[in-house]
């Protein structure tokens, strides 16, 4: 069973939280991000060529201009791979635990499990907790959710 | 319901058979190890696992049916399959299903008893990698002996489980369906251990190469231990040479990454994974200096800098001493004492310079040759450097030594008269200053004495003050580049720390300095770190842990506890000068001297008389210098300070 929602992020952006439910002890949250805009990128790598070439006027070196542009590349580069988030997804499995998969712009995905056993109980905490960011009533929904699980598995634990 | 199922990811493509492994009840998951295929005969499937479970203490069963279609649906398979359960009961009965092809798998298991409230058990499907799950240790350790065959230890919970289960089955991953048994298993191992033939060629290729270099090795260490290099002189200048050390460690990790023996754990491999690539980034680096050195005649630009350095440093010194037999600073020296030592140095530089111009041709070629050495690693290079530079600043050594011995002698007569001025005398035998009667010819002939000494003094301290000052810069020179192989990667690198006496050339008799700069004689520690170079005689013990670097390890982790030298219980209570002037100070091997003196001097005479002469060889000194032999490094003769007995002066120097 699917659900989708759309919510956003604490700087404005459009998040789509998609609701994936497999059976009563087993839930997916998918946190789809939105992509780099154009726009954001352009801006950065004009400021970015602009200071380059107003050094490059006042020094006379040519080689800040290569630099300007190899650090604009290796920037980029290393933007989409550790800061991007292209999808975030946490997994609740009643009697295994929880996963939580970070895939970000370049490809790279990390994997966080949490054994069930450690789970105490799922809270919001005041500091952003998801790389995505979303807002407080996205992750209300999740909250929900989650501790619906959470009971419905203290239940089965301690039940016959 | 839900039952979970593990299932490993290498089995996913197997072909269609019986689900092997562990059923763990409390988690209501199901384990599987392995895949059983057709045709197999039931009784051996049930010997083979009664086998496993015997060895590994794993209550490895039959879970279920695996079937995986690869042409259109086979009834007649699936009829077979449900046929296994009744041969094969077990409670729940697993039943997977793959179509060909597709992503979607069908799992269904069943209960013999159906009790009346149980609907079919949803089954959840975990994959698992079953190679990393093996070979990650997540799980508690191995269950204690006293537990009984056939189950886990009970304390492992949750997902330790199954990490538990699968690292315990290795027996059951021994054979799998490429082997001829009776039973064709399909487990991690079946995906092919290694798919480079050239890993595999070098895998086996590693032994015999293996063998083959810790035999040269061995040979090498055979051949540098026979008994022509235990002879006196090699032993010695090899123990002072930083290269000789550096090549020892070269070799001791040579031989140890080249053992053929496996390493017994990972600990071990670790260490020897390490060894080996810190000697491999060595040679790299060495290589790297070497290919730097040889090209554009940097050695030839070296070997012609090298001469005139020595020439300007020579002159350097000549001009200090030029200076000395002045007036130095205003001072009045005492005229004869000052032309004598100063032209006795003078001659000594000059025939230093003599030496230097006499191999000044073959330096060039020396120095090609030499710097070949780098290829055996950056440390060998650097060492050898080092002492280059040792060599080369010899001759200032030198002049330290002189002016410290030639000190250190007067001290001692200074000491020993001044006792005598007051009537006193060092008794050997108890260790204490006693009174006694002196003659009055005693008398007489000692305060002379004393006043000739008291009035050279000055004379005497300036030319130790001025060389000890030049030979610790020198020795500062030194310690950089000292400092540089301590921070080499470990296997590499000295043992010990930075160590400000390594540059020194021996065991000293502690140089006496009887003002506000004394070092305090009754802190043992401070003896063992300036004037005590004895750096280059620690390297007996292999080192601890060849891992950790060394600029971790506390200074003295292998050495000898420093040996405390506790003055005798009268002087404890005296203020550090009077200490001193009564012989606190005195080092071990002065000790050792003393105690040989203290035998001779039981034999020789009681108390009370002056024992020797002042012979140039005392036969009354000769078996204690004799022993204290032993103890001497550079063979200049220092004698063991005898400052203890009444007569310090009968003792002669080289």
């Amino acid at each position: 069973m699917e659900d989708e929602q759309s919510f956003s992020d604490i700087c404005g952006g459009r998040l789509a939280l998609q609701r994936r439910y497999y059976s009563p002890c087993c839930r997916e949250f998918c946190l789809s991000c939105p992509r780099l805009s154009l726009r954001s990128l352009t801006a950065v790598t004009c400021s970015v060529w602009l200071a380059a070439y107003g050094l490059f006027t006042l020094c006379e070196n040519s080689m800040i201009l290569s630099a300007a542009i190899f650090i604009t590349l290796v920037g980029l580069l290393g933007y989409l791979h550790f800061v991007k988030i292209d999808q975030e997804t946490l997994l609740i499995i009643d009697s295994l635990g929880i996963q939580m998969t970070s895939s970000y712009a370049s490809g790279k995905e990390s994997t966080t499990f949490i054994e069930m056993s450690k789970v105490k109980d799922i809270v919001i905490n005041e500091a952003i907790y998801m790389s995505a960011k979303p807002r407080l009533d996205c992750l209300i929904e999740v909250y929900r959710s989650c501790q619906e699980i959470l009971a419905h598995q203290k239940a089965t634990a301690t039940g016959p | 319901m839900v039952l979970k199922a593990f299932f490993p990811t290498c089995c996913v493509s197997a072909d269609s058979g019986l689900l092997v492994g562990r059923w763990v009840p409390e988690q209501s998951s199901a384990v599987v190890l392995a895949v059983v295929h057709f045709p197999f005969i039931p009784v051996q499937v049930r010997e083979l696992l009664a086998r496993v479970q015997q060895v590994s203490r794993v209550g490895v069963t039959v879970l279920g049916t695996w079937c995986h279609h690869r042409q259109e649906p086979q009834e007649s398979l699936g009829h077979f399959l449900e046929g296994l359960g009744a041969i094969f009961s077990h409670e729940p009965w697993l039943q997977l299903c793959r179509e060909r092809d597709s992503k979607s798998w069908t799992c269904k298991a069943t209960r013999r008893q159906a009790s009346a409230a149980a609907d079919e058990d949803q089954v959840l499907l975990i994959f698992y990698d079953q190679r990393k799950v093996l070979l990650s240790r997540l799980h508690p350790p191995a269950a204690l002996p006293d537990r009984q065959a056939g189950d886990a230890t009970p304390s492992a919970r949750g997902l330790a489980a199954v990490f538990d289960t699968v690292a315990r089955s290795e027996t059951l991953f021994r054979s799998d369906r490429f082997d001829e048994g009776p039973v064709r298993l399909s487990h991690w191992q079946s995906e092919g251990v290694e798919a480079s033939i050239l890993v595999e060629l070098l895998t086996r290729a590693s032994g015999p190469v293996c063998l083959l270099l810790s035999w040269l090795l061995s040979l090498l260490s055979a051949v540098s231990s026979c008994w022509v290099c235990r002879l006196w002189p090699l032993t010695f200048v090899g123990s002072k040479l930083s290269t000789c050390e550096q090549v020892r460690h070269r070799l001791e990790h040579l031989s140890l990454i080249f053992s053929p023996q496996k390493a017994q754990d990972p600990t071990q491999l670790m260490r020897k994974a390490n060894m080996l690539v810190s000697v491999l980034l060595d040679v790299a680096l060495g290589l790297a200096l070497l290919s730097w050195l040889h090209g554009k005649n940097r050695i030839g630009q070296l070997a012609d800098a090298l001469v005139p350095a020595a020439d300007h440093v020579a002159e350097e010194l000549q001009h200090l001493l030029q200076w000395l037999m002045g007036a130095p600073a205003g001072l009045k020296m005492n005229r004869a004492l000052d032309q004598v030592l100063g032209r006795f140095f003078l001659y000594h530089i000059h025939l230093w310079i003599s030496y230097v111009h006499l191999t000044s041709p073959f330096i060039e070629r020396i120095l090609w040759h030499v710097g070949l050495s780098a290829c055996l690693g950056l440390t060998v290079a650097v060492s050898v450097l080092s002492d280059i530079i040792a060599l080369l600043t010899f001759h200032i050594y030198c002049f330290y030594v002189y002016g410290a011995r030639l000190y250190r002698l007067k001290i001692c007569g200074l000491s020993s008269l001044w006792r005598l001025f007051r009537g006193k005398k060092w008794n050997v035998l108890r260790q204490r200053v006693d009174s006694c009667s002196y003659d009055l010819d005693q008398l007489f002939i000692g305060t002379l004495l004393f006043t000739i000494l008291v009035f050279l003094l000055p004379t005497t301290a300036l030319y130790y003050l001025v060389f000890t000052l030049v030979s610790r810069a020198v020795w500062m020179l030194g310690l950089g580049l000292d400092t540089g192989l301590a921070q080499a990667p470990a296997p590499g690198g000295r043992r010990a720390g930075p160590d400000p006496s390594a540059r020194g050339r021996g065991q000293l008799p502690a140089p006496v300095l009887a003002g506000p700069a004394a070092v305090p004689a009754l802190q043992t520690g401070s003896w063992r770190q300036v004037p005590r170079p004895s750096a280059r005689g620690w390297q007996a013990s292999p080192p601890p842990d060849a891992d950790e670097p060394p600029a971790l390890q506390p200074r003295d982790a292998h050495l000898p506890p420093p040996q405390l030298r506790l003055p005798p219980q009268a002087l404890v209570e005296l203020p550090v000068p009077q200490a001193l002037l009564r012989g606190a100070h005195l080092p071990l091997e002065a000790e050792g001297g003393q105690a040989g003196l203290r035998d001779t001097a039981a034999v020789r005479s009681g108390p009370g008389t002056l024992p020797s002469r002042p012979t140039p060889s005392g036969t009354g000194a000769g078996p204690a210098w004799g022993t204290s032999t032993a103890h001497r490094s550079w063979g200049l003769g220092a004698a063991p300070c005898s400052c203890s007995s009444p007569v310090c002066w009968g003792l002669p120097l080289v």
